[in-house]
């Protein structure tokens, strides 16, 4: 809908909402926090801040086809085999066992919940238990996922849609809400919380998808796109600790479109194959775990096959029959229904043709991978009074949806017990009015203003990561020189979008910040990248200067930390703790 | 890829403050031009997750594979149930295929 849109700042009016809870991004973990808040103390004033539609927003838009963590209880398996299980995803550690185990004693209950609010599981036939595609995995019918959590969300809190998050609100030390603007409404919002919960989803976009030169789509990424890191900025600027940020997820996705693999691979054991016909992981990658190796080594594997001059590479869908290839495609009609859609536009018939994989973009997303902030078991980052839960919280890896639902209610819990032993906040309103100059700037450039658009300064940084941050084009690679040279680039960039950057309506104000926030995070993956001068994850992580595994040296975690006032970042380890034998 | 919509179906959600696309986009991207039909506006940040194309009252959205990573003349339609979803597939050799399922167990 066209609005008036203000033009000076004295026009944009401020909407002040305060609350006891504050959830930043409705998503999977976000609306499992709201629903905990309601179960622990009906009468908590919770708030969401959702930049799109709590219904449909972030990763879990376009729906699910399975849930990633679900412990067979039944079988003998217990929460401590989860986290021996995603152990060795990441080659053995580091890991935050402590984490990754109040996740795993939670996230059963989380899935048995929305299978109550109407989550169709697939059961096998006995109708006892659901039906497992791998180890852990059960299949669903999750086209209604978001729409189902989010119910729930809308019935625990108060949901305010389309509110860009630009900052967090201090009270000193002390996190104190967040702030934003209305992306619809022009308006710009002051969230007084008295305690913060950052859900926000991962970082996708900081790397170059290779589809979007030259294609008419610049969003044919894994991850969703509208996912940009926000919640990591807004942290990092007021000096929250990070923690594995190198640990990037890389995952090998269907070609040209990006999609899932593991629906076909895992779901349908279907063998990755290269351009010779050989079965490259059982081939090549025996003693690793061939088929069953920890993801990232399935991530790189097909893209070596690549380098080496052996690709294509595919996975080799031709033994499925016509019953099981439409079940299969009924699964991808569940996650990214599109996919289908590019089967039928190159006429693949999975059954006789197999289908074609290739690296992803890396993304920054701790529900899969480790990266996020530094957080202690009450999900608090280091910020006090700020809460992380799902992809932004990190050191544990593989949470999945049931992962992230658990972390969301188990970020709930810390969150409550620090509003009850700390109480109000109190806030100096200077920092109010300094943001919301700052957020409404590239509005007010005037249209004679020779600057640049959102878009061109997306793409350079995107370009520069690619190229030497390790991205697709790079097959994953990157040195010390590379990294120094994208850090002088990020500087630069920072600069410029600062002095430059003009947006023409509201939307595009939207994408300035995300811009903002996709530089920040980028500044501190390759301070991350630069940190770990070993090669533990190939793919994931690759030093080209640093080839091998260093346990000596590297069994730890590597972190950083942002001085607020000089901007200088602080690159250091944290041991790792083995909890479970 | 925008979705492509057919500004003869599309009435912009006529009497409602938002057109149903427009509210739910994940990205944004769905806004009414000045004649009040829906388009998507910056025509290469799609994702592709079919939102506005499932929720759409008059079937007036198609989503398309961009022409650079798939062939002209597929289609995927989805039809909403109260708590079934049909999918119609054509691919660019004319074969149609159907896909129908549950995907909520309660019918609230």
């Amino acid at each position: 809908m066209a609005k008036e849109l203000p033009k000076s700042l004295d026009q944009v009016e401020t909407k002040t909402v305060e609350c006891d809870l504050l959830i930043v991004g409705g998503g999977n973990a976000g609306c499992f926090a709201a629903y905990e808040a309601k179960q622990v103390n009906p009468d908590l004033n919770v708030v969401i801040m959702e930049k799109a539609n709590i219904k449909r927003s972030g990763a879990c838009a376009a729906g699910m086809d399975a849930l990633n963590t679900y412990i067979p209880t039944w079988d003998g398996k217990t929460p401590e085999d989860l986290v021996r299980w995603s152990r060795e995803q990441v080659g053995g550690g580091p890991i935050r066992e402590d984490l990754a185990l109040s996740n795993a004693q939670e996230l059963n209950q989380c899935v048995e919940e929305l299978e109550e609010w109407g989550l169709p599981i697939i059961y096998d036939e006995d109708e006892e238990h659901p039906h497992y595609r791998g180890s852990w995995d059960i299949s669903i019918h999750g086209e209604q996922l978001k729409p189902i959590m989010a119910e729930k969300a809308m019935d625990s809190a108060e949901v305010y849609n389309r509110i860009v998050a630009t900052a967090l609100i201090m009270d000193g030390e002390r996190c104190a809400g967040a702030m934003g603007f209305g992306v619809r409404d022009g308006k710009f919002y002051v969230f007084k919380a008295k305690a913060t919960i950052v859900s926000t989803g991962g970082a996708c976009g900081i790397y170059k998808s290779y589809t979007s030169d030259g294609t008419a789509s610049h969003h044919q990424t894994w991850m969703c796109p509208f996912n940009v890191g926000t919640g990591y900025a807004m942290g990092l600027r007021k000096g929250a600790e990070f923690t594995s940020m190198e640990q990037r997820w890389v995952a090998a996705r269907t070609k040209d479109y990006c999609g899932p693999v593991d629906t076909v691979s895992v779901g349908y054991k279907a063998k990755m194959m290269n351009a010779k016909g050989e079965y490259f992981l059982n081939e090549r990658y025996a003693h690793l775990g061939g088929d069953k190796a920890p993801r990232y080594i399935r991530a790189n594997a097909p893209m070596e096959e690549w380098r080496e001059g052996r690709g294509p590479t595919y996975v080799d869908s031709t033994h499925l029959d016509e019953e099981q290839c439409k079940n299969m495609l009924t699964d991808y009609l569940n996650e990214r229904p599109s996919f289908v859609l590019y089967l039928a536009a190159n006429g693949i018939d999975p059954t006789e043709q197999p289908v074609e994989v290739y690296g992803s973009d890396p993304y920054i997303v701790g529900g899969h991978t480790g990266s996020g902030y530094w957080v202690d078991m009450e999900r608090m980052t280091t910020v006090p009074g700020l809460f992380a839960a799902g992809e932004t919280a990190g050191g544990n890896p593989n949470k999945f949806v049931g992962g992230c639902a658990a972390e969301g209610k188990l970020a709930t819990r810390g969150a409550i017990k620090f509003i009850e032993a700390n109480g109000d906040v109190n806030i100096d309103e200077s920092q109010v009015e300094a943001e919301k100059a700052r957020v409404f700037k590239p509005l007010f450039r005037g249209k004679d203003f020779d600057g640049l658009t959102p878009e061109e300064i997306k793409e350079r940084l995107q370009r520069l990561m690619d190229e030497y941050a390790g991205g697709t084009s790079q097959f994953y690679r990157c040195n010390e020189e590379q990294l120094d040279y994208a850090l002088k680039h990020i500087k630069l960039l920072q600069e410029q979008s600062g002095e430059y950057i003009t947006a023409s309506d509201l939307h595009e104000l939207m994408h300035a910040h995300e811009v903002f926030d996709r530089i920040d995070v980028a500044e501190i993956v390759c301070h991350h990248l630069k940190g770990r001068k070993e090669t533990r994850w190939s793919g994931w992580q690759t030093r080209s200067d640093y080839p091998e595994r260093d346990d000596e040296n590297f069994n730890c975690f590597v972190e950083t930390r942002k001085n607020p006032e000089t901007g200088e970042i602080e690159v250091f380890t944290r041991p790792y703790e083995r909890i479970v034998d | 890829m925008p979705p492509k919509v057919d500004w003869e179906k599309c009435d912009g959600c006529k009497g409602k403050d938002e057109p149903l696309c427009e509210q739910i986009c994940p990205g944004n991207l769905m806004t009414l031009n000045e004649n009040n039909k829906a388009f998507c506006r910056p025509y290469r940040h799609c994702w592709d997750c079919m939102s506005c194309t499932k929720v759409c009252p008059v079937g007036a959205i198609e989503t398309r594979i961009p022409f650079q990573i798939g062939y002209h003349g597929a289609k995927l339609i989805p039809m909403m149930g109260t708590d079934t979803i049909t999918w119609t597939c054509q691919d660019i050799h004319g074969n149609v295929t159907r896909f129908r399922y549950k995907n909520r167990t309660d019918e609230d």
